[in-house]
């Protein structure tokens, strides 16, 4: 789960960690007041989820608390790349000495945590890696001991510190960390970090993904992961409420089946066959037949798609189940679409004899019916 | 011959009283897995499936010869279960349990190397040795015994894979997931070093998918090594987009890396086979003569 900035800050500022002074607004009016109270020059942030608002005008500069109300009031009307600016932060503009770049992330290939550190803040750290990677730093951390003081004085030596300003930026580097261990951080990143006049470094911008399977222990996050965030369509909200794991996607044939593998494996299939998506849907391992009616009412409700493809090779999940659920969605409210599905595995025998009730067959290889189902789409 | 489990290893379940571990505690005693005890805290003392159970690990230690264990503990206690596995000296571990928070994985797998200890997952449908010994929970039926060890990133498409290799006369000599999570206590190098030092073992098949640089790791290790066995491969997930989850935890793009055809590429370069689609595995080994026979 993707934090806005000004959560993210928030939490940083109790952990000890510098953020410009300011607050968050969700009306012009409120943006002058807090340009009022703070004083100085004013940078308005627009507050979304998705990366890139920079460039997308997303982040404006005023002088004084009414040119700060009408630049909010521009950010608020703004959609980001399908993205509603609900909320902006007003903070202090801050004059920097120096702009770095820290952030600590889930190193999967060295099964640790890594920090990335830069004297190159303020710019598409992607692109600095790409053009001069010797410019940024890499440092493991102990999975079991994590930031150690001399972990993150090394690091501040390497990026040219020393004497006061090394120990300044070993605690703000050492807080990061602690970031990122109390709140399950896969991501904790600020770019820039400003390294200000009167020494201290202060977290400009920061960005925190917290690792959705840790949220069971993060109730302060429980109502905040239920809100629908534009990054999740409304079919996707659905569906996901009902226990299924499923991304839409922008083609017409709408997939099931059972394993993240193996529906992954339908897409690329299908997609090979000319025919494109609609969706990803894993209704798991051991699926009854509630799960499967549910899903397969859900995406041939959704008027893009043409045709569906139903592909389960029942280890856990029993061909009996997914039949069962198939004739309940035919009973109940008929089947909207045409329907080609791939049975195989447990109980296929009582599986077919379900579906040959109801006037349904189901294939064995799963390219034949992969074959037909994108003909269907077309036809 | 095979890898990590056999004929020779004797399993504890962590878990063995939840729904899914007396499900899969009875399939795997169908297939001729020897179970010798459960463990469940505060359920000591009682027995399912005519199997005693025991409140740690540690009291089922002092009566049973256990060496393995295999997990279905929930996600918020399956890193201690892990833990307590390994400080009874158990290897393999196997952690079934998927929705682990990262955080815990990395500090179990770190633990496990500590004390050289092996886990296989979190978020796997275990391991199997055909016809010897199955620690998860996949159909055992659809593999035979053969000489094609085979490691996957998920479950279904290894049973789909594992099937066709068997209904085309391809047997198997382990065939294991290494879990879908982006911490997982095998990676594809680690299990390609087990098959190259299992003489029952002549090809290996490496099933893939999007997200992390797994395939491409092993590709360098493929590549640097001259790796002595026949690799085929076949990655999952070319129409996925990036920055969405497909499913597992691990599976996702991001930026421009972890992409499916860069995956592809690298393991291609490295001289792999590479199926396009999964019943391309089967054809690419039947026409491919193994170097060692």
């Amino acid at each position: 789960m993707k934090l806005f900035e000004y959560e993210a800050k928030s939490i940083a500022q109790n952990l000890g960690i510098n953020t410009p002074r300011g607050a968050v607004a969700s009306t012009p009016e409120e943006a002058r007041d807090i340009h009022k109270r703070i004083g100085g020059e004013a940078v308005i942030k627009a507050q979304v989820l998705v990366a890139g608002r920079g460039k997308a005008g997303g982040i404006k500069f005023a002088s004084k608390p009414d040119e700060t109300r009408d630049r909010a009031t521009e950010v608020l009307n703004m959609t980001i790349k399908g993205e509603r600016v609900n909320k902006v932060l007003i903070e202090q503009k801050a004059t920097a000495k120096k702009e770095l770049f820290a952030s600590i992330v889930l190193d999967r290939a060295n099964r640790c945590q890594t920090v990335l550190a830069s004297d190159q803040g303020g710019i598409d750290i992607e692109e600095v890696a790409r053009q001069t990677p010797e410019k940024v730093l890499r440092h493991r951390i102990d999975p079991v001991f994590g930031v150690r003081s001399y972990d993150a004085r090394l690091i501040a030596l390497k990026l040219g510190y020393q004497g006061a300003q090394q120990g300044t930026f070993t605690d703000f580097l050492s807080n990061l960390y602690r970031l990122s261990v109390i709140y399950d951080a896969e991501l904790v990143e600020s770019n820039p970090v400003i390294e200000m006049q009167d020494g201290r470094f202060v977290a400009a911008d920061l960005r925190v993904i917290v690792d959705d399977n840790s949220l069971f222990r993060h109730p302060e996050f429980q109502d905040r992961s239920k809100e629908i965030s534009s990054e999740v369509t409304a079919l996707e909200s659905k569906a996901r409420d009902n226990g299924l794991a499923f991304v839409e996607l922008d083609g017409d044939i709408g997939i099931i089946g059972n394993g993240a593998g193996l529906v992954m494996a339908t897409l690329d299939l299908v997609k090979q066959c000319g025919g494109k998506p609609a969706n990803f849907c894993d209704v798991g391992g051991g699926a009854n037949a509630e799960h499967v009616a549910t899903a397969l009412q859900i995406i041939q409700g959704a008027d893009k798609v043409k045709a569906v493809f139903v592909n389960i090779l029942a280890g856990i999940t029993r061909c009996d189940e997914v039949a069962k659920g198939i004739v309940d969605v035919k009973k109940v409210m008929g089947l909207k679409k045409p329907l080609v599905i791939r049975m195989v595995g447990t109980n296929q025998e009582e599986g077919r004899k379900i579906l040959q009730s109801a006037g349904l067959t189901a294939m064995d290889k799963m390219d034949e019916a992969a074959r037909l189902v994108v003909g269907k789409a077309v036809a | 011959m095979a890898v990590l489990i056999g004929k020779q290893t004797r399993a504890i379940v962590q878990g063995i009283t939840g729904k899914q571990g007396l499900f899969h505690t009875k399939l795997m005693l169908e297939y001729g897995t020897r179970i010798v005890a459960g463990v469940t805290p505060g359920k000591g003392g009682t027995t399912v499936v005519a199997m005693p159970v025991f409140d740690t690990v540690a009291s089922a230690l002092e009566k049973t010869d256990a060496n393995a264990s295999i997990i279905f503990v929930p996600a918020p206690y399956a890193k201690e279960a892990g833990m307590e596995a390994i400080d009874a000296g158990l290897s393999p571990v196997v952690i079934i349990t998927e929705m682990i928070p990262a955080r815990d994985s990395m500090i179990l797998i770190e633990y496990a190397r500590n004390h050289r200890a092996t886990i296989i997952g979190p978020n796997t449908p275990g391991i199997i040795t055909a016809g010897e010994s199955k620690l998860g929970i996949m159909p055992g039926d659809v593999f035979k015994p053969g000489k094609v060890g085979l490691a996957s990133r998920s479950g279904t498409l290894t049973y789909e894979i594992a099937a066709s290799l068997t209904h085309s006369g391809i047997g198997q000599s382990t065939c294991l997931g290494i879990g879908g999570d982006p911490f997982t206590g095998l990676n594809f190098v680690d299990v390609l070093k087990l098959f190259r030092d299992d003489s029952g073992t002549d090809t290996v098949v490496l099933i893939g998918e999007i997200g992390g640089s797994a395939e491409e790791d092993a590709a360098n290790y493929i590549r640097d090594t001259k790796y002595p066995k026949r690799v085929a491969a076949y990655i999952a997930g070319r129409a996925a987009p990036p920055g969405k989850r497909m499913g597992h935890a691990g599976a996702i793009i991001t930026g421009t890396e972890g992409t499916a055809d860069a995956k592809m590429k690298s393991l291609r370069d490295a001289g792999v086979l590479v199926a396009e689609v999964p019943s391309e595995l089967p054809r690419l080994l039947l026409q491919q003569v193994s170097p060692l026979q």
